[in-house]
Parts: structure tokens; sequence; C-alpha cells
């Protein structure tokens, strides 16, 4: 070690360097770095620290802002009660369409590919279809009403039903295909060799898929609930925005781009982001208790 | 299920009810391809209300439109100046997308090919902004383009595009570079070339179709993001979406129909980069390569 001739002590530390994998093809790394230093964190930074200069007060008053008003706090809930039960649908419905569609069948890229079609939609325009659609004029209650299921109309957009389902359109197409290749990503022998052992579906599902399918079940429960948590045009759209429908991210808009007061809204945002972290923390430790190695079917 | 296929040709009496009983025997089944139908129609109501509204001369009270007309749509194409914004759209997704495949690219090749420290706290960094949703950081991201002056026109709605899209790039393409054989790049080494050379004349024509497949998804992604765009795009570098979202909320000033006009256009355009995407993705193949079950 100090054994280095004192003529070369830069070689000398390029070459301890390149023992533990670090030498000059690393630099394909610094452009995607320096990026996401200079977009992400240091924008991140940069609101945590503006949360903590609030316009009046000491450094905690914007915190305490927004727990101390229930109508700001309750966007949480809000928030939670609209994503949570979304998210957990388009998960638990997607696996046994998913289960019944992995093997191969006519039609099978077909209805992959009619499935693609709503991530491409947009919430945008699902919003503007759900209007059409659910409203109280449109074909869905013209169906119900015609054939005698209701009396009158059932309010289903602007409130809290047409958020949940622009959700599940955007969402359900999105979770099936994970799951699909989760499900597909499963070695079929293996429950072949449970079936020539003797086990129902019911016990092959159980002990054998279903295990081996819950950390993309996890994975995918997450990716499905960040898509259903910043849930924004929609809950303006489709949604009552004053009301029952006034998720955080709207919360964090208005304070940024009606009252100008940056500090709160980055606040807003820093507490958007922790009770989201939270969440997919608590779910991926979960998943850490199930078995994430190969499963034999991958490429 | 092996049994029932291979019942031999010569009882077709067998067969037949062999299958009579396989439907009376699964219930499941059709509960799963009755809720598969019940989505597909109710999208279908979805997508074809905004469509049929499109082309309606008036729409109220009935089951269809009095009469039909396209004059929906050159009324918004004048009214939301539709071609300038198509031109942002395009402009803003090709420039995201070519950055976003030069700056990822050869960091995921790096995160595909080397082992070092710290490797999974970058791999950590580079997951964050695809976890978190995007107004959570797009509010501070938008506060810091404005201090620079960089957002309220097409650089910052760029640049705020590119945080989602260069983490994907990475995602996608990483499992693409670790499926090639190390040991072509080591023979293209043996034979003289450099990094360079070896990235542009052996990696990239082998790379193609993983280019082509994040390119397009990262396309997509970009035509349709609305927040990031919505929160730093100033009145003439909006895109589509974004467009399409103000003339919604302000409607009652406008007829719905050209805001359906408009949504139809949306719609279409999303379309065509989904025909193109189709012919290079396979949706299912994104996350793991898919083994079908062999014939029986």
């Amino acid at each position: 070690m100090s054994g280095a001739g004192p003529g070369r002590p830069l070689a000398h530390w390029q070459h301890r360097l390149a023992e533990r994998g670090v030498d000059r093809q690393l630099w394909l790394l610094v452009p995607a770095l320096v990026f996401v230093i200079a977009l992400f964190l240091y924008p991140f930074f940069y609101g945590l620290t503006l949360s903590f200069q609030p316009t009046t007060g000491g450094p905690f008053s914007d915190y305490a802002r927004f727990f101390s008003d229930s109508y700001e706090r309750g966007t949480i809930w809000i928030t939670l009660r609209i994503a949570l039960p979304a998210a957990l649908l388009n998960v638990l419905a997607a696996v046994p369409i998913a289960y019944r569609m992995r093997g191969r069948f006519r039609g099978k890229r077909l209805v992959t590919t009619l499935l693609v079609v709503p991530i491409t939609l947009g919430t945008v325009l699902t919003a503007q279809g759900l209007l059409n659609f659910l409203g109280p004029t449109g074909w869905f209650n013209r169906i119900l009403l015609a054939t005698h299921l209701v009396d009158e109309p059932v309010r289903l957009t602007h409130n809290y039903w047409g958020v949940f389902f622009s959700l599940v359109i955007t969402g359900f197409p999105f979770a099936f295909l994970l799951v699909l290749s989760y499900l597909s990503g499963i070695d079929p022998t293996l429950e072949r060799a449970a079936a020539t052992l003797g086990a129902d579906w019911r016990r092959r599902f159980t002990r054998i898929t279903l295990p081996l399918l819950m950390p993309g079940l996890a994975t995918t429960f997450c990716l499905t609930f960040v898509l259903a948590f910043s849930v924004f045009p929609s809950a303006v759209l489709v949604g009552n925005p004053a009301g029952e429908t006034r998720v955080i991210s709207l919360a964090a808009y208005q304070a940024a781009y009606e009252q100008y007061d940056y500090p709160y809204a980055s606040a807003i945002a820093m507490i958007m982001g922790f009770v989201e972290l939270v969440i997919i923390a608590v779910v991926l430790a979960a998943r850490s208790r199930f078995y994430t190695g190969s499963s034999g079917g991958k490429g | 299920m092996a049994t029932t296929t291979q019942a031999p040709p010569a009882r077709p009496p067998a067969t037949s009810t062999d299958r009579r009983r396989r439907i009376a025997a699964r219930p499941a089944a059709w509960i799963v391809w009755g809720v598969v139908i019940f989505f597909f129609l109710n999208l279908l109501g979805v997508v074809a209300s905004v469509l049929v509204s499109s082309f309606g001369q008036r729409w109220f009270d009935t089951w269809l439109p009095d009469g039909y007309t396209t004059s929906w749509y050159a009324r918004a194409w004048d009214e939301f100046a539709l071609l300038q914004v198509i031109v942002v759209t395009l402009e803003v997704s090709v420039l995201v997308v070519g950055l976003s495949l030069v700056i990822g690219v050869p960091a995921a090749y790096a995160l595909a090919r080397r082992s070092f420290p710290g490797k999974r706290l970058i791999f950590l960094v580079f997951l964050l902004p695809i976890l978190m949703p995007p107004i959570t950081y797009g509010i501070p991201l938008a506060t810091v383009l404005y201090k620079f002056g960089l957002a309220g026109h097409m650089s910052g709605v760029v640049l705020a595009n590119l945080v989602p899209s260069v983490p994907f790039v990475i995602l996608t393409m990483t499992p693409f570079i670790e499926q090639i054989d190390p040991r072509i790049e080591s023979a293209a080494r043996m034979c003289g070339a450099g990094l360079r050379t070896v990235f542009l004349r052996v990696l990239t024509p082998l790379l193609v179709p993983g280019i082509l497949a994040s390119a397009i998804l990262v396309l997509v992604r970009t035509v349709g993001m609305f927040e990031l765009t919505f929160l730093t795009a100033g009145p003439d570098s909006q895109t589509l979406v974004v467009a399409l979202y103000y003339s919604m909320s302000a409607s009652g000033i406008r007829a719905q129909q050209s805001v359906d006009a408009m949504a139809v256009i949306y719609t279409s355009m999303m379309l065509v980069l989904l025909v193109v995407a189709l012919r290079y993705v396979n949706p299912t193949q994104l996350v793991a390569q898919v083994k079908d079950e062999p014939e029986h």
C-alpha cells in the first residue's frame, strides 16, 4: 500500500479504485446523475427548505397551519379514501383475469392491445368521456332507466364515484398488464408438478402461484397507488373539487398557483410525498417477507 | 386441461359432452369474462359518447344527437389554435425523447454492466422520480424553474418532462443491455475498438429494438403527461392535453361539442402513436420475458 513509487501515485490510485469497480466507464453515469441532481434532488431540497421558511411565523408554522385546519388536513384522508380502494380494486380484479388469460389463446394479442387503449386515453379525455357517458342524460343512466333498474338518474359524476371510475379506467389496464407479465414469468412447470402430485387448482393457486406472485402484486400495487394518489385532473373535472374530492394535490396546486404561497405549497407537497412514501414503504416491507428470487420462467 | 384436449378424435360425442361439462363446471371463467366484457362495454361507451358528441349538431336529452356535422372540428381548430398546440406537443415530445435517450442509455449501460460501491443508492435515486407523484416534485421543480427563468416557455416544459423520462429510459433499457452477451463487447475490444466505437458500432445496432421500445413509451408518456406540463407551461407552450384541460375547466363558455372535437383529435393522435408503438413493443414483455406454455 504505502510502497507505491513516488513517480506514479495517480496510476496507483486509479488502480486501487479499478479493483473496486470504479474506472473510467463510470463517466457514462455522470450525465444522468448531474441531471437527476439538478432537476430532481436540488428542487426537492429547495422545496424542503422553502417549506421551513414560511411567509409568516416560525419554521414549522406552515406545517402547523396545514394540520390545524381541518379543511386542509382532511385532504389527506380524502386522497387516501379515493386512492387506496381504487388501487386495491385494480390489483385484485387483475389477478383472476390475468390468471385466466396467462396461457395461449386466440385473440390474446387483441385483448392486451385493447387494454392498452385506456392507458393512452389519459386522465383528461377519460374525464370528458365519463362526464358524457355517466352524466344524468348519458347512455349509462338511459340504459338503467330504460330497463327500469332505477327510477331516476343515478348521480355518478361530480362526486366521489366519478373520480373513482376514472381511476379504475386508467389504472386497471395498467395493473392487468403488469400482473399478466409477472404471472407469465412464473414457470408453468411448477404448477404442473403440483398437479401431478395431486393438488387441485385451488391448492395450486394458493400454495404455488400466489406466493410467487405476491412480490409482483406488491410492486403493481405501489405503481397503481402512485398513479391514483397523484390524481389531479379527474378530481377537478369529474369530481367535486370544492368538497368530497378536494385531494391533497389540489390543495398544493391552489396554494402555489392561486394564493402564490410557494412555501405553503412546498409544505403540502412534502406532506403529500411523505404520506405516499409511508404507504409504499409499508407495502414493500411486506413484500420483502415473500420469496423474491428467480421463479424459473424468466428469460 | 391436458386430458380434454388429448381425447381421441374418433369419439366426437364424448368430446362434446366433455366440453359441455367444462362449461357448466366453471362459472368462475364466465364471471371473469363477464367482468372483462362489462369493463370494455363501459370503456366503449366512454369513448363513443365523446366521438358521437363531437359530430352531433345538438344533443340534449335523447339517445343520439339530432343531426350530424363536422363543423365542431373546424371551430375547435380555430378557437384553440390547435395547429400551434400540436406543433408544440410534437416539438416537446421529440426533444424529450431525444434528450432522455442520450442521457439515459449510457447510464443504463453502466448500471447493467458494472458493479461498484454505491450502485444501489444510485439506482434508488433514479427510481425515486418514478415512484413520486408528479405534483409532489412538480411544484418545487416549477418554483426552481421559474426562479431561473426557465419555466413559462418550452425549455421549462422539456426540462420538467425529462425528470420522469430519463429514469424511465434507464429502467427499461437496463434489462435490454443485460441480455446482450458481454463477450461481444470483449471481442470488439480485443480487436482494438475503444469505448466510443464499441458503443456506436457494436452496442447501438444490437440495442435498436430496446431503444425504439423505450423511445416510443417515453413519447406516449410525454404526450399524455398532464401535471408537469401544466405546472411549467406558459400560454404559448401548452401541449394538447393541457390545452384540453383548460378548455374543459372553462366549459360553459365554449360549446361542449367543440371540447369533444378537441378530445377526439387528442385521442386519434394517441391512437396513431399506440399503433406504431405496438408494432415494436409487446406490452406484456415489459417486465419479464414471457414463457408461453408449450403446446399440448
